[in-house]
């Protein structure tokens, strides 16, 4: 599992473009936020948190199609399906290589488009605790949905369709936690709520996933 | 003589196309009177005008429009744990009829909140996650028509229907949490007894709500037996014409 994980990181690395690629949608859809919405400071500061959330659920979206695809095309599922280990597990490592690879450098950039976008100075700690707490759901999910797709020609538009409806939980209380702490209202709850949510998609996805794949590849 | 008889198709299309005709009727009297009765006999209210009216489709396409939902939720089950193709061609039957139920329920609320509230939508709980329902039948059908294989086709829809009812049951907590509402609360209330509607227009809405469940199995059995029957003209095609089918 761990040897996959690290298969996973190091193609990712190293597959010209797809590294970078979420992280500069990421910025343009930071800049093209004040051309939609005028660059007024205080209205930027207003809807600040909201775009970077949503940013970074779009951005993570983005780089799920690829997640099964390729090695479903090269035949390597198959094997990875005929492996000693449950195909829970493969689900869990893959979801776990496009966190480490596509999430955490989005949650490293995040308060600085933050910057960009005139986030209230109480916002940048709680923006990178609800992330990096709810974060994990979201590549979960996506794997989710991406074992879904994985046989389709034109999987990625089906593939957000089925994908961005499931994030609603987990933007819900990200938001709720950045908004609290803006307010300086207690966040405990909220930041319990998607920890749990992370937590129960970490424990019951990867097998629905699995099942999912294993129909694919029938 | 168990219900299982039933997951053989031909003993499906044997009941079903005696059962049918009945439905047939029994929805179109249970309809007629319903809606009759309650667009025609029943007085104006006090304070919402004849706009109360609309209750008489919206309430009973809401509720329908859930059951719809748990309905594909157990015939997926069925599905997955017992392998009728039966229950997951009625599964796909209900989809279509469960999302469109979902957007009558949804536009005649709007039709009734523009004089009522003011407006056509608000971001209330309610509203919010009928529309996240409607997103999730989109993305089911989507799926289904995705899928070129039958039996694929059904365990990765029957897969997405698990996981979307726990996502909806999720979001449905998940946005009370983030916004108070504006949509009043439930007028017949099972759990509790009490209800806060009057009689007059308390047996109509009974009559509506039985009208509607009757149209949408009624819908689902028709569905179902079409869908039956292209599959076995999809096995002819494949055992007459060889590559073309």
């Amino acid at each position: 599992m761990k040897a996959l994980l690290l298969r996973d990181i190091q193609l990712a690395m190293r597959a010209g473009g797809g590294f970078g690629l979420a992280l500069a949608f990421y910025l343009v859809l930071v800049v093209l936020v004040p051309f939609g919405l005028g660059s007024a400071p205080a209205q930027l500061a207003s809807v600040a948190a909201g775009i970077l959330w949503i940013g970074v659920l779009l951005a993570c979206l983005l780089s799920l199609d690829r997640l099964f695809q390729l090695d479903f095309e090269d035949g390597a599922l198959d094997h990875l399906a005929l492996a000693p280990m449950p195909l829970a597990g493969v689900v869990l490592a893959k979801a776990a290589a496009h966190w480490v690879t596509t999430a955490l450098p989005l949650i490293v950039v995040a308060p600085l488009l933050g910057a960009l976008l005139n986030l209230p100075t109480g916002g940048y700690f709680w923006l990178v605790v609800s992330l990096a707490v709810g974060s994990p759901s979201l590549s979960i999910i996506g794997a989710f949905g991406a074992a879904l797709c994985v046989g389709l020609k034109r999987g990625s538009l089906l593939l957000s369709l089925l994908v961005l409806p499931l994030y609603v939980p987990t933007l819900i209380f990200g938001m709720e936690v950045v908004r609290r702490g803006i307010t300086g209202q207690e966040t405990a709850a909220p930041l319990a709520l998607l920890a749990a949510i992370s937590l129960g998609c970490i424990a019951i996805l990867p097998f629905a996933a699995a099942q999912a794949l294993r129909a694919n590849l029938r | 003589m168990s219900i299982w008889t039933y997951a053989n198709p031909q003993k499906f299309m044997g009941l079903t196309g005696k059962v049918l005709p009945v439905l047939v009727v029994l929805t179109a009297v249970s309809l007629f009177v319903g809606l009759g009765w309650g667009f025609f006999l029943t007085p104006e209210d006090a304070r919402q005008g004849a706009t109360v009216k609309i209750i008489f489709l919206h309430v009973p396409a809401a509720l329908m429009a859930i059951n719809a939902w748990l309905m594909m939720l157990v015939a997926s089950l069925i599905w997955l744990i017992r392998r009728h193709p039966v229950s997951a061609l009625c599964a796909k039957a209900a989809a279509p009829v469960g999302a469109v139920l979902t957007l009558v329920a949804l536009i005649t609320g709007a039709i009734w909140g523009k004089p009522m509230w003011g407006t056509y939508w608000v971001w209330d709980p309610r509203l919010t996650s009928f529309l996240i329902l409607f997103l999730f039948y989109l993305g089911y059908m989507a799926l289904w028509s995705a899928l070129e294989d039958r039996e694929t086709a059904s365990d990765l829809t029957s897969i997405t229907c698990l996981v979307g009812t726990v996502f909806a049951v999720l979001s449905r907590y998940a946005v009370k949490f983030w916004d108070q509402g504006l949509h009043q609360g439930t007028s017949v209330p099972v759990a509790t007894g009490g209800r806060t509607i009057s009689d007059v227009f308390f047996y109509p809405l009974v009559l509506s709500m039985l009208g509607f469940g009757l149209l949408f199995v009624t819908l689902v059995l028709i569905r179902a037996r079409t869908a039956i029957r292209a599959e076995r003209l999809g096995a002819l095609l494949r055992r007459e014409g060889g590559g073309n089918a």
